[in-house]
């Protein structure tokens, strides 16, 4: 214990108390402090009055400005709203082919189509549209369903694969796994699948084997990919006779695509984006790829 | 260390590493199909080692009967070291994750380097691993000394520094295994925080043991601080980790509380774990090593005593302002932002109290880089106080909400405050603790406090200009009520600030290397015959109760 002293720097006396050689000064709590602590409080009251604040019971005190978060949520909504249905309304109700002449459409579809596709499509299909491993490129002439404006839109709305009750669905059977070929018949088919858009890269001996791998594909697959192998759009089966993959082309991708199936899934975005909005991604993916000539 | 234990404590250490290698092989056999296993595994191979060390040690000559009548620093000494060695882990990790928002790639296609498992293991470490350690060691140094008292127990330290970072081992390795509670900052298992409840109860009984021997009238400052520190974060650690295991043999668990009521929980506990963790027990450091060093006493004793309580009240009310804009009803927001507004007046009291208290010693703070470590942590802790009272108002959280100004704001606190005021308290412990007249170089503490204030400095900067940035992007509407901007237009305008925050962090993981190595230096030099008294004893006025 020691007693209250005069510190010689600051005048001021200490507590008397010592810890260890820390002592304190007795200096009263400085004005500046209980000032900002009344405006503070001060301030806090007037809040509790305006706003919702406290609560009692069942209910809390509403604050005389009668402001509440879901009212005000509600009016920027409707506000944003009206701002949109300038042109929500000509691109709901104008006809697609119309809409795609119209060159101040195109321009708006252009810029905000650009900003949709951003954060709704390009985690998957790439900033740039041109897809990646499992995503199709949307840049090219060739789709799976169908590239016209009304089958693009269709996609956009019920998705591929998707819980959607109208959802398009399509799967390439797992004809390794699920046992329905062999190893040696699934060897026969993906030679024949490259025989079909690289027949050049085959050996003699490949070659030699083909009429094989052909009654193999007329068996299992034709009633999918057709015949020739050139896809049916109403399955959403691709055409197997170009140089377009979604999965790749080369054997060991088209080997394991036989064995182990492929369902890829497309999200539907009925519930997310409104039908203006769909109608302008569609306008926006057919601006991308080429134009008829 | 074994040597300053009796043989009958050295029995008991042996009981509780083999009860430990039960508990951990229990884990591991039940556990065996998950996760789950490895923990207990862990902790099997911790229990294994730990009664290895202590064999090795049982037969040493028994300790001298005079230790008594010491302060017992060995745990202290133990955990400045431990605190140390997480920072730089810690702080590697979180570089790491800078750098991986620059180049995503950076993962090297594994799953335990992905970002959101990463990212745990830098927080965790950082307040946990180093935050943790360096209170509890610091916090048995200055709870001896103000109450001139030796701890009260030659165990239970141990217990309490060990199991804490067996607990922090667990969290880290867990988040990289793939095991969360998906509560920030609370992440571990159900497990791994009954075990932490066992720890943390211990070290609350060893606090009050030791502050029931103390021989001064009062109670210091500093342990009003720690102890509130110890207290809350049990009470928070439990609450917002009740959950339900789904079983006794898988990791996985779910909370007790659901949709807006677990939100608001985990805030509550969010928001004090920044309170009662990184800003009680640090101010507790503060208050003891900033007047040691500066050699001068505290400014204001009643101020001490009104930001105490202020900030101790306050804060419990402010974890709402978390749930701006959310599904949390309003009036709940209102109260959270009103109480943050307040607190601010006795945060700065610390803070301005801190500062006062450097009055006749500025000539200190311009040449010696520890205590200008503690002078520049009182300033940042005064920035990030307020910062944090003006993100907490509405409208103002509306642009700063989900931002990287949160990023910086957190960092401010945690770099500016959090880290710089433990090297302060580190580099005037560390001379103390091994009897040495200085560290082993004062140039190297030089350049750790540049390396640390410029690396803070940098970092904070390009959070806010990259928070703002993206605030104001994110809230553009074009005239037509569309979105002037996407996210992605968004995400590369932050490059930039993304590589000059790595680069600050970079600077201040090398600070941490240095104040490691100078640390581990100054343990290193040979004792001196004539060691300098730091202290004032531990008093005797009866017997010592053993």
């Amino acid at each position: 214990m020691s007693k209250p002293e005069r510190d010689p720097y600051t005048g001021l006396m200490t507590t008397g108390h010592e810890w260890n050689g820390i002592k304190e000064l007795m200096t009263p709590v400085p004005r500046p402090v209980k000032f900002f602590l009344a405006t503070t409080i001060l301030l806090s009251v007037l809040l509790w009055i305006l706003y919702p604040t406290w609560p009692y019971g069942p209910n809390y005190t509403k604050g005389v400005l009668g402001v509440d978060q879901r009212t005000i949520v509600e009016e920027n909504l409707s506000r944003s709203a009206a701002l949109r249905m300038v042109w929500e309304e000509k691109f709901t109700a104008t006809d697609m082919s119309e809409l795609e002449a119209d060159d101040g459409a195109m321009t708006f579809v252009r810029s905000h189509g650009a900003r949709l596709f951003e954060d709704n499509c390009s985690a998957c299909h790439g900033l740039d549209a041109s897809g990646g491993p499992g995503f199709p490129s949307l840049t090219d002439d060739q789709w799976l369903w169908g590239g016209d404006a009304d089958t693009i839109l269709e996609t956009l709305r019920v998705g591929i694969n998707t819980s959607h009750d109208e959802t398009r669905y399509a799967e390439m059977l797992a004809f390794g796994d699920q046992g329905i070929l062999d190893s040696t018949e699934r060897r026969a088919l993906t030679t024949y699948v490259i025989s079909l858009s690289r027949p050049d890269e085959l050996t003699e001996q490949q070659t030699e084997g083909l009429p094989v791998g052909q009654e193999l594909f007329l068996d299992n697959c034709s009633s999918c990919h057709g015949d020739d192998g050139g896809g049916i759009l109403d399955v959403g089966a691709p055409n197997l006779t170009d140089d377009f993959w979604i999965y790749g082309g080369d054997a060991e991708s088209i080997a394991a695509t036989l064995r182990h199936g492929r369902i890829g899934v497309m999200p539907y975005w009925e519930d997310r984006l409104s039908e203006a909005d769909r109608r302008l991604l569609t306008l926006y993916i057919r601006d991308l790829g080429p134009k008829p000539q | 260390m074994i040597s300053q234990l009796t043989r009958d404590e050295r029995s008991s250490a042996m009981i509780l590493c083999a009860l430990l290698t039960l508990f951990g092989l229990a884990l591991g056999i039940v556990g065996r199909d998950d996760v789950l296993g490895w923990h207990g595994a862990l902790l099997a191979f911790a229990g294994l080692a730990l009664l290895f060390v202590v064999m090795r040690g049982y037969y040493d000559p028994n300790p001298d009967p005079d230790r008594i009548t010491k302060y017992y620093d060995d745990p202290t000494k133990v955990g400045v070291i431990v605190s140390m060695m997480w920072l730089v882990f810690a702080t590697f990790v979180g570089d790491w994750v800078a750098w991986l928002l620059v180049y995503p790639e950076l993962t090297f296609d594994a799953g335990w380097s992905s970002f959101g498992r990463l990212r745990p293991v830098h927080t965790t470490g950082v307040i946990f691993g180093f935050g943790g350690n360096a209170l509890i060691a610091t916090s048995f140094h200055v709870l001896q000394r103000t109450s001139r008292a030796r701890l009260a127990g030659n165990l239970s330290p141990w217990v309490v520094l060990i199991g804490f970072n067996l607990f922090c081992l667990m969290a880290v390795t867990g988040y990289m295994l793939g095991i969360t509670a998906s509560k920030e900052y609370a992440e571990p298992e159900w497990y791994a925080d009954i075990f932490l409840v066992v720890v943390w109860v211990t070290y609350f009984a060893l606090y009050i043991r030791t502050l029931a021997r103390r021989q001064e009238p009062h109670i210091y400052v500093a342990n009003w601080y720690f102890l509130a520190f110890i207290l809350v974060v049990a009470i928070l650690h439990i609450v917002n980790n009740l959950a339900v295991p789904v079983s006794l043999a898988h990791a996985k668990s779910y909370s007790l509380f659901s949709g807006v009521q677990d939100a608001m929980t985990q805030w509550w506990y969010g928001h004090n774990a920044v309170a009662f963790f990184l800003t009680s027990g640090f101010l507790g450091m503060l208050y003891y090593y900033l007047p040691r060093r500066a050699g001068r006493p505290i400014f204001s004793y009643r101020m001490s005593i009104i930001s105490f309580w202020g900030i101790t009240f306050l804060y419990m009310w402010a974890g709402s302002h978390h749930l701006h804009y959310t599904a949390l009803p309003h009036w709940v927001q209102t109260l959270g932002m009103t109480f943050s507004i307040v607190l601010v007046v006795p945060s700065w009291a610390s803070a301005g109290n801190a500062l006062l208290t450097l009055n006749g010693a500025w000539e200190k703070v311009r040449d010696d880089a520890t205590l200008r470590f503690m002078f520049v942590a009182a300033v940042f802790y005064g920035l990030s106080t307020f910062e944090g009272s003006f993100m907490a108002i509405r409208p103002v959280n509306s642009l700063s909400h989900y931002t990287d100004w949160t990023v910086g704001h957190v960092h401010a606190g945690a770099l500016g405050w959090v880290a710089m005021i433990t090297f302060g308290a580190f580099y005037t412990l560390v001379p103390m603790l091994w009897n040495r007249e200085r560290m082993y170089s004062s140039r190297l503490i030089e350049a750790h406090f540049w390396l640390a204030l410029s690396g803070t400095v940098i970092y904070v900067f390009a959070m806010w200009n990259s928070g703002i940035v993206q605030g104001l992007m994110w809230r553009a509407y074009a005239e037509d009520g569309t979105l002037a901007y996407s996210f992605i237009d968004s995400l590369n305008e932050m490059i930039p600030y993304y590589f000059a925050r790595a680069v600050g962090g970079f600077l201040f993981f090398l600070g941490g290397v240095i104040g490691l190595y100078n640390i581990w230096m100054t343990t290193r030099m040979p004792a001196l015959e004539d060691p300098p008294v730091y202290d004032l004893p531990p008093v005797f006025e009866t017997e010592p109760a053993e």
